[in-house]
Formats: structure tokens, C-alpha cells, sequence
């Protein structure tokens, strides 16, 4: 059961030859067409005005899990609730080559990054034989599989006590002597990772495939008609969004020096969704902005009172009433008007 | 295994399952009538068994709480519905679930602030502790109970469906909402009504379910899951499947539980993984169908 | 529940930070001041990062156990500091989840630069502060009961444990079981590695008893429902069942078993019969259950030390401090010990302060054993009281034993890996 999409939520579909009415709504196009650089321009910057380099590395590896959950979830409306399997299977994918096997970290990464999409590429193959919520349930089966086999290999994953030992201390690359344990270092090598990993996943946007995911969302039968195999492209979807989740899975083991048994858990998928539907779905920026509303607000909210839980809530209850677009996706509607 | 080891573990996936049938019958009302992904029920289950704690403790009476605590549940939940849901039907699935998720994260923290993180004591109502001689073997009496009074809900419940003409507006207005209204039925009343029963079952659930679980703020989280496994088993919608889903899930964890315990909890999750590779829409789901 | 005044206590540091930061979000585009790095603070107040899970199913222990590593600070503070500096307690919550207290524990040491850690309730929290801490060179004194925080692969310099582990719980509740109730065992666990740690303490303490394993039975953590167990468990016909599970499991799982009836046949065990809980639980279904612990409030009647904790705590909070609010003020008090000892808050001074060093915090002597930093100190047996019994909320057990500490009782410095 697909969920229908405002199209008008869409930051995307701007054609190039509409006369620019106002300066408002040129802007958004600039900033459409460059929005890569854009939103790396702010996450540059960003280490100044946020109260913690660690909170603000977890925005960036969240950011990039809404990202790629967002691929099927926004673009193609597939609705998963065991993406937390994925960003596991990155997390533990570079964490135990590192910890265990004394891995340098960029292979670590690849590694991580790989084994995410095989078990996407697996998990996906049995899911998109379902749709709807069903397809939600299997994804949520398989990540509870995932879950028990990592808790149960002690011997390599550390089971329910996480992996520990992922310490990446000094890297050297291209001559470049990075120190990972420096806060500022970390954060900026991190950011370069997600701004590859982000023009990638705008490149993917803006090429064919990324136009069928969408006719693939918003009418499945036309696409169908059109000759594409929709459950190969949802599949193929699948793997992708795996591939991101994973490499942010990985990032966030790197970042931690620990895996925890919890990237597993379906809390972290639940979270996932939450951040996505929050910035707005099916926008590009719109994932992050919701993994940094999430992020600040629960460690902002913490410093002041132990319920975060009922004001993150309330949040949530209070935008999907009024801002269902989400953040993002409500401030790019207004902006266009 | 001999027999009677055999019997008792059924007997006791019976009484586990009566649990998930009340808990998923509730989501799959509401899911079949309004299409709303309930992501709060498990903390309307949770409500049910403060609510009980409380009338116990006001009243001293565990049949003043059976009675009183539905009500109450399903009055709160009808609020929400009126004010919280309402205003997203026809968007599609994913706004009600991320609206009952958010409202799920608010009851849980709610009643931790109101009534304290740590649980309240909640002991098995006089008259039916100990156990009880089946011949073969002793079965707790409190689980005896807890058996017959989900069979009697469910038949109260058939009846109620099958019987009366309200239920037969409802059945309609699973079928087709819209020829319905276009009958002069206000389908709003009875979205409202279903959603009050739906979650003032799971209120019973959870008062039923407190004295062998315990009341604290987080009982509610597993079992939002296993409501889910279940009702995606039967088939999102379908009463009858709630019912056999729930029992098979209890019995499949139970059995499983005896001879694999580390594994309990993940079969649940093999047996829906199972079960939608070869019916995937579930054993007895048609989409939007109720009964 | 009043949470009130800890609140504002812990907030009030924290706030100027995170507020500074707002407000310099506000102003976007003007840059905050160049973030400076310097050596961890020699002069200034002395800051100690305390993660606890503040939200969550164990809030009401982590609140408690903050109230009381703050009147450790008070103390400290109250006599003058060192040589003038006084103490400052930063309270985090972890929200049980190690992730989020791996990245607590960077904003603390990087950006708040404490000088130690101390704190975390859950295992895996522990062993994910461990690795943040000791990567960045600073003390973290765990008061979390875990096994493996001890062993080679995650022990470092700078790791201590104050809190007790489950060998040593449980080894004291056999010692007092068997040689009383009899020497046949059932054991019910929980499928995790506290659940594993427990049995495998209670086993070795009974081997110089006679123990038989009559049956084993392992359940997954957040079990709803053990009737499936009991059945077996009675057919076995032990003298004793010993539940190796903690909090909500350990509550749910005794009150099924009073309603099988199981009290009547054999005498349950507990390796760690938790305070909070049982005030939850009620006097009922824990009447005759013994346990372990770290802590009792009814020691004040015979050690000093206790009292002192008691009656502070008294003065703030009108009641008794709970068992694992104890483990709060001790986990201060010994790394604050160490500073007064070495004089001077450099890491390494105060490393080899709290390795020589004996101290009384709140129950008589204890010390730090040199290879695993472990902290050596008596263990008390409990047995829950009913309801008739007690005779005001707190009065919930009765002090069966109390076994000194000793390092016979912790396994050995080989068997941990420590050369």
C-alpha cells in the first residue's frame, strides 16, 4: 500500500525553463541545483555554533542513515522497519576488522560498507516480495535476525556487552597526519566522508534511475506499464539505501570506538524513521535536518529535564498536526509559493 | 517430552497467547476499519494496568478494576482519536503511525513522571493464586482464568459483531466506508467507537497481564512487537486471524521457549518471516476486511 | 517524586554550556570564540563526569545514585577541597544506551575536560565508557557490577571498578545457601553475559560444598512469562533455586514463581536482590528470598562509615540512601580519596594514589587489588522480609551475613589475563 506523496514536497522536480518570479523562489532553485555544496557549506561551518563536536559527528552519521533510508522510504515509498540492520552490518562490518583484525581503517570501511549492502541485497530479495506494511514487518524480521546472530557470536561481536576496541588513533593518508582523537579532526574527516557519500546519493537522484524510483512511488502500475521491473528497482533501491546506511553505520563505530549491540535493535530503525518523516521525506536535505532536530533537541532536552521522551513526543504529534511535511520539507513548500 | 509435559506447555502458549489476542485484536480493529498503524497500543496496555493499580488500590476490588478499566482506556483512547487522529485520516498510513508513535513516546514518559519510573506492585487478585489440579498436572489458576476470559470476550465480541445491527454498520464500513456514509451512517461515530474498543481492550490487556508481568512505564514496548507479529500473521484486519495468529505465536513460543530459550523470542519473528513468504498478506488477511 | 532539587544541582553547570552554544546559534554566522585546546586543568575547580541512565527503566537508581556522588563532593568540598580547589560534579544521562554514553563521555572529557569519570549502571555502558575514557588517557572508576570490565582485553591503567561483580555476589549468597538449605540446585538465568557471570560465581563458590547442577535452565532477557520453566524446575526437585537475572526479569520472574507455588519446595536465591526493585515488587513476593548486596542502610547500627553516608543523606533527602546510590558516593569518595592522597589531580599521580591507597567509604576498609583494579570490600547477604515484618517503607530486609572482603573471593589476576 503505497502512501501518496505531495509532489509539491519535492525540492527536486524545478523545471529549468520556469520564468523566476521572485527572488525567494530563484533562490530555491540555485540552491536546489547546488545543494550539495550548500548544505557542506553549513556543515562546514557548523563545529562553531554546535555546543559539542561529539553530538555534531552524531548529526553528521545520523544524517546520513535518514539519507539513505530516505532513498526508499521518501523516493520510493517503501516503508522499512529493520534498517537497523543495515547501519549494524556497517557498524560491525569496519568495527570488527579494526578491533578484532587490526584493519587499517579506510579497507575497514569498504568492508563495512559492502557487507551492508550484501545483507540489504538479501534482506531486500525476501522483503519486496511484499508490499505495504507486510514489507515493513519482514524488514523488521530480518533485522531481529541480525540482531539474535550478533548477539549470540560473542566471540566476535562482544554480543550484548557491544564491540569494543575500535579505536582508530592516528591516520595517515596522502601525507596528511590525521588525529582522530581530536574532536575538530575527527568531525572534518568524517564531514569528507558524508559529502562524498551525499553528492553520490545526489548523482543517483538526478540520473534516470532516480526518476523511476519515483514513478515507481507514485503509481506502480504505470511504471510497471512503462516496462520497468518494479520489483527489481525496488530491490536494487533496497541495496543502495543499504549501502549508505551502512557506510553511516560504519562512520558511527569509528566515531563511538565501540559498536553497541543497540544499532541493532528496532529502536534504532524506529529513530531512523522518526528523523526522516521529521525534516520531511522525499526531500533531499530534509532527513538531515531531521537527524539534527532530533539530536540537539534530545541532548538539549536531557541537560534540562530527565523526560525528553515526552517532549521529543510532543514534537512529533505537534508537527505531524501541523507540519506534516516535515521541517524542511515545510520551509521548502513556503519557500516555493 | 512426555504428554503432560506437552499439554502444559500448550496450556501455558494458550494463556501467553490470550495476552497477544486481546492486545492484537485491538490493532487489527483499528487498522481494518480506520487504516490507522497504531504505534501507541502497547501504552494504552500499559495504561490499563496503572488504571488498574489504581482502582485497586482506591476500590480493593480486582472485579471493580475488570470492569471499570476498559471504560476508562477506551475513553481515553476516543479522546485521542477525536483530537489526535482525526485531522489525518485520508494522508495515507504513514501520518497516524508516526502521530501514534510520537503519542506513545508522551504516555510512557507521562505516566513515568505522574506515577514514578520504578513499577507499582500489582499482586494476583485473592481466589485465584495457587494452582489448580488438571489431572495431568497443576496449572496456575490465575492463567485458567486469564484463558476463559479471553474466550468469553471473544464470543461476547462475535456476537456483538455478528449479531447487532451496530456491528453489522461497522462490518459494513470496513467493507466500504464510503457507500456506507452515503447510506446516512456517520461514519466518524463509529471510527470513534471502534478506536474505543479497539484500545479499551488492550487497557484489559494490560490489566489482565499485570498481575503475572508486573506494572511498570516500559511493559508496553515488546508488546507493541509481538501485537504487530501477531496481527501481520492473521492478517492486518482480519478478527478471526488475530485470534489464531495469537494463539499460535503464544504456543510457538512457548514450545520454543522449552526447548531452545534463547531462541524464544526470535521465532516469533521466523514464524511471521514464514508465514508472509507464503501468504503475504497473511493467513487470513483481504485488504480492509473485517471478520 | 521529587527530582526537583538535583535537577537544578546538576543543570546549573551544563546549562552555561549548552546555553552558550544556543545562543551562539541564534547569532548565526558570528563565529564562537576559537576552540582552544589545552592540557587537562591543574588549577580550577575539579570536575568529575558522571554518566548515569537519568531516563529509562532504572532512572529512579541513576537519580539516587547521582544525590549521592554529590554528597561525596559536598564532603570533599566541605573540608577544604585540595588545598582550595574544590569539586564539581557533572551528571549525564547515558539513557542506558551505550552509544549515547560513548558519546557523553567524548563531550566530557573534549569539551567540558573533566578530570575523571565516574559512573554507568548497565554493563555495556560501562565497558563503552572504558573505551572512550581510556583512550584519552583518563581515570573512570565504574560503578556499574559487571565481570568483564575486569578482564585483560578491557582492562587498562586508568580503568577502576568500585562496584562489586557478580563472582562476588554470588559466591557470597552460595557460601551462605548451601551449607543452610542444601547442596541440589536449580538455576534460572538470563541469557546474557551478567546472567552467565552469575552462575558461573555461584558455581565455583559451591564446589567446595558439594554442589549439584540439578538443572539449568537460560531464558532471553525481557521474558514476559517463565510458566514454561517452573514445571521443569519442580520436577528436579532442588533445595535451592538461584535466579541469575537483574530488575524488572528478577521481579517478574520471582513474583511467577510464588504463584507457582515454588517457595514451598525450594529456597530461592538471588545474586543481587536490588533495593528499588523490591520496594516495587512489594513484600510478598519476596518474603524469604535471599540475596547480595553492596549495601543495607540498616549497617549504620554497626559501621561508622555508614552512618556518616546515612546521616547526610538524611539531612538532604529525608530518607535512606538505596544500595546503588551507595556505589554513587563510593565511586566519588575513592577517586577524590586518591586526589587528597596524591595531592595533585595529574593523572598519573592519582593512578598510583588509588592503587596503594586503603579506604572507608561507606561500609569499612576497602582497597584496590594492583592487577585489575578492582576494588576489595565485604559483600552483605539479605533476606527480604514480609510484609508483617516491616516496620516502616524502607525496613525491606534483614542482614543474614556479611562476608569481609578478600581477594580470595575475586577470581585470580591469571585467570582474567593480567600477566
Amino acid at each position: 500500500m503505497n502512501s501518496p506523496v505531495d509532489p509539491a514536497r519535492l525540492s527536486i522536480s524545478v523545471p529549468a525553463a520556469a520564468p523566476v518570479r521572485t527572488r525567494l523562489k530563484g533562490l530555491v532553485e540555485i540552491s536546489t541545483e547546488h545543494r550539495v555544496v550548500l548544505a557542506l557549506a553549513f556543515l562546514v561551518i557548523f563545529p562553531w555554533f554546535a555546543p559539542y563536536e561529539a553530538l555534531a559527528v552524531n548529526i553528521l552519521v545520523f544524517g546520513l542513515f535518514a539519507v539513505g533510508y530516505n532513498l526508499i522510504y521518501g523516493y520510493t515509498g517503501m516503508l522499512s522497519f529493520g534498517h537497523a540492520a543495515l547501519f549494524g552490518l556497517g557498524a560491525y562490518g569496519a568495527g570488527i576488522p579494526i578491533a578484532k583484525f587490526g584493519w587499517h581503517v579506510l579497507p575497514a570501511l569498504g568492508l563495512g560498507i559492502l557487507v551492508a549492502g550484501a545483507g540489504a541485497a538479501m534482506i531486500g530479495w525476501f522483503a519486496t516480495r511484499t508490499r505495504g506494511i507486510y514489507f515493513a514487518m519482514v524488514t523488521l524480521a530480518a533485522a531481529q535476525v541480525v540482531y539474535y546472530i550478533a548477539f549470540q557470536w560473542v566471540a566476535m561481536t562482544g554480543g550484548e556487552d557491544g564491540l569494543r576496541g575500535v579505536n582508530v588513533g592516528v591516520v595517515n593518508l596522502l601525507g596528511l597526519h590525521l588525529n582522530l582523537l581530536d574532536p575538530r579532526t575527527k568531525y572534518y574527516a568524517i564531514l569528507l566522508v558524508v559529502g562524498l557519500a551525499l553528492w553520490a546519493f545526489s548523482r543517483i537522484l538526478q540520473s534516470p534511475f532516480g526518476a523511476v524510483l519515483e514513478a515507481v512511488r507514485e503509481n506502480e502500475r504505470r511504471a510497471a506499464a512503462c516496462g520497468y521491473n518494479v520489483r527489481r528497482v525496488r530491490l536494487l533501491a533496497f541495496t543502495l539505501s543499504g549501502l549508505f546506511s551502512g557506510l553511516a553505520g560504519a562512520l558511527y563505530g569509528i566515531h563511538l570506538s565501540v559498536v553497541p549491540i543497540e544499532t541493532l535493535h528496532y529502536f534504532t530503525s524506529a529513530t531512523v524513521l522518526m528523523m526522516t518523516l521529521l525534516g520531511g521525506m522525499g526531500t533531499f536535505f530534509g532527513p538531515f535536518v531531521g537527524a539534527f532536530t532530533y539530536l540537539l533537541l534530545a541532548d538539549v532536552v536531557t541537560v534540562i529535564t530527565v523526560h525528553w521522551q515526552l517532549f521529543v513526543g510532543g514534537l512529533f504529534v505537534f508537527l505531524i498536526l501541523f507540519f506534516p511535511r516535515g521541517i524542511w520539507g515545510s520551509l521548502m513548500h513556503w519557500a516555493e509559493r | 517430552m512426555t504428554f503432560d509435559l506437552f499439554l502444559l506447555q500448550f496450556f501455558t502458549g494458550l494463556a501467553l497467547g490470550s495476552i497477544f489476542v486481546l492486545v492484537a485484536l485491538g490493532l487489527s480493529l483499528i487498522f481494518g476499519l480506520l487504516t490507522v498503524v497504531n504505534f501507541a497500543h502497547g501504552q494504552f496496555y500499559m495504561l490499563g494496568a496503572y488504571a488498574g493499580a489504581f482502582v485497586l488500590a482506591w476500590t480493593g476490588s480486582f472485579w471493580i478494576a475488570f470492569l471499570v478499566v476498559p471504560l476508562l482506556v477506551g475513553a481515553i483512547g476516543m479522546l485521542c482519536e477525536r483530537v489526535l487522529v482525526r485531522p489525518l485520516y485520508g494522508r495515507g498510513i504513514d501520518y497516524p503511525l508516526l502521530l501514534t508513535f510520537g503519542l506513545g513516546l508522551m504516555l510512557l514518559d507521562g505516566v513515568s513522571m505522574i506515577a514514578g519510573t520504578e513499577g507499582v506492585p500489582f499482586d494476583t487478585p485473592a481466589g485465584l493464586t495457587g494452582a489448580v489440579n488438571l489431572g495431568l498436572f497443576y496449572f496456575p489458576k490465575y492463567r485458567l482464568f486469564l484463558i476463559v476470559v479471553t474466550a468469553l470476550l471473544l464470543i461476547a465480541l462475535w456476537l456483538f459483531l455478528e449479531k447487532t445491527s451496530y456491528g453489522l454498520i461497522i462490518r459494513a464500513g470496513a467493507l466500504d466506508s464510503e457507500i456506507v456514509q452515503i447510506l446516512g451512517v456517520n461514519i466518524s461515530r463509529i471510527w470513534l467507537v471502534v478506536f474505543g474498543i479497539g484500545i479499551g481492550i488492550a487497557g484489559l490487556a494490560g490489566l489482565l497481564a499485570a498481575p503475572m508481568r508486573g506494572v511498570f512505564p516500559e511493559m508496553g514496548i515488546p508488546v507493541l512487537v509481538e501485537a504487530f507479529v501477531v496481527t501481520v500473521v492473521g492478517g492486518m484486519g482480519s478478527l478471526v486471524g488475530a485470534v489464531v495468529a495469537g494463539l499460535l505465536v503464544g504456543v510457538t513460543y512457548s514450545f520454543t521457549a522449552f526447548y531452545f530459550p534463547q531462541m524464544a523470542q526470535l521465532s516469533m519473528f521466523i514464524l511471521m518471516g514464514v508465514v508472509l513468504v507464503l501468504c503475504p498478506r497473511g493467513l487470513f488477511g483481504r485488504a480492509g476486511v473485517l471478520g | 517524586m521529587t527530582t526537583y532539587d538535583y535537577d537544578r544541582e546538576y543543570a546549573r553547570i551544563s546549562r552555561r554550556r549548552v546555553l552558550k552554544g544556543a545562543a551562539a546559534m541564534a547569532a548565526i554566522g558570528i563565529p564562537a570564540p576559537h576552540y582552544l585546546r589545552h592540557a587537562r586543568a591543574q588549577t580550577g575547580p575539579i570536575k568529575i563526569g558522571f554518566p548515569v541512565p537519568l531516563s529509562g527503566p532504572y532512572s529512579s537508581e541513576a537519580q539516587d545514585q547521582a544525590r549521592c556522588a554529590q554528597i561525596a563532593v559536598d564532603m570533599f568540598n566541605a573540608a577544604g577541597g585540595l588545598k582550595g580547589r574544590m569539586a564539581e560534579l557533572l551528571v549525564r544521562d547515558d539513557k542506558l544506551n551505550p552509544g549515547e554514553a560513548a558519546t557523553r563521555t567524548q563531550e566530557l572529557i573534549e569539551s567540558d575536560k573533566v578530570n575523571f569519570v565516574c559512573g554507568s549502571l548497565s554493563a555495556s555502558v560501562q565497558l563503552a565508557v572504558n573505551n572512550v575514557a581510556k583512550a584519552r588517557g583518563v581515570i573512570y572508576n565504574s560503578i556499574s557490577q559487571s565481570d568483564s570490565i575486569n578482564e585483560a582485553s578491557d582492562f587498562s591503567r586508568f580503568t577502576f571498578h568500585e562496584a562489586m561483580n557478580p563472582h562476588i555476589t554470588a559466591g557470597a549468597v552460595a557460601r551462605y545457601l548451601l551449607p543452610k538449605f542444601g547442596k541440589k540446585v536449580a538455576f534460572l538465568t538470563a541469557d546474557y553475559a551478567f546472567g552467565w557471570e552469575m552462575v558461573k560465581g555461584f558455581k565455583r563458590a559451591g564446589e567446595q560444598f558439594g554442589i549439584q547442577d540439578v538443572i539449568e535452565i537460560k531464558h532471553p532477557i525481557g521474558q514476559p512469562d517463565y510458566s514454561a520453566f517452573f514445571p521443569r524446575i519442580q520436577a528436579a526437585k532442588p533445595d535451592i533455586l538461584f535466579i541469575s537475572n537483574f530488575g524488572r526479569d528478577q521481579l517478574n520472574s520471582i513474583k511467577q514463581a510464588n504463584d507457582f507455588g515454588l517457595k514451598n519446595q525450594m529456597k530461592i536465591g538471588v545474586s543481587v536482590l536490588l533495593y528499588i526493585q523490591r520496594l516495587a515488587g512489594g513484600g510478598q513476593p519476596f518474603e524469604g528470598v535471599i540475596g547480595g548486596a553492596n549495601y543495607y542502610w540498616e549497617l549504620e547500627d554497626t559501621v561508622p562509615t555508614a552512618k556518616r553516608l546515612n546521616d547526610a543523606y538524611r539531612k538532604k533527602h529525608n530518607t535512606v540512601p538505596s544500595d546503588y546510590a551507595a556505589y554513587g558516593f563510593a565511586g566519588i569518595y575513592g577517586l577524590l580519596e586518591g586526589v587528597k592522597k596524591a595531592g595533585t589531580t595529574d593523572t598519573d599521580a592519582v593512578i598510583a594514589a588509588m592503587e596503594s591507597m586503603k579506604y572507608d567509604a561507606y561500609k569499612g576498609e576497602q582497597s584496590f587489588r594492583k592487577c585489575d583494579h578492582q576494588a576489595v570490600q565485604s559483600v552483605l547477604v539479605l533476606e527480604s522480609k514480609p510484609d508483617s515484618k516491616v516496620k516502616q517503607k524502607v525496613d525491606t530486609c534483614n542482614i543474614v551475613a556479611m562476608e569481609k572482603g578478600g581477594e580470595d573471593r575475586l577470581r585470580s589476576c591469571k585467570e582474567l589475563g593480567h600477566g
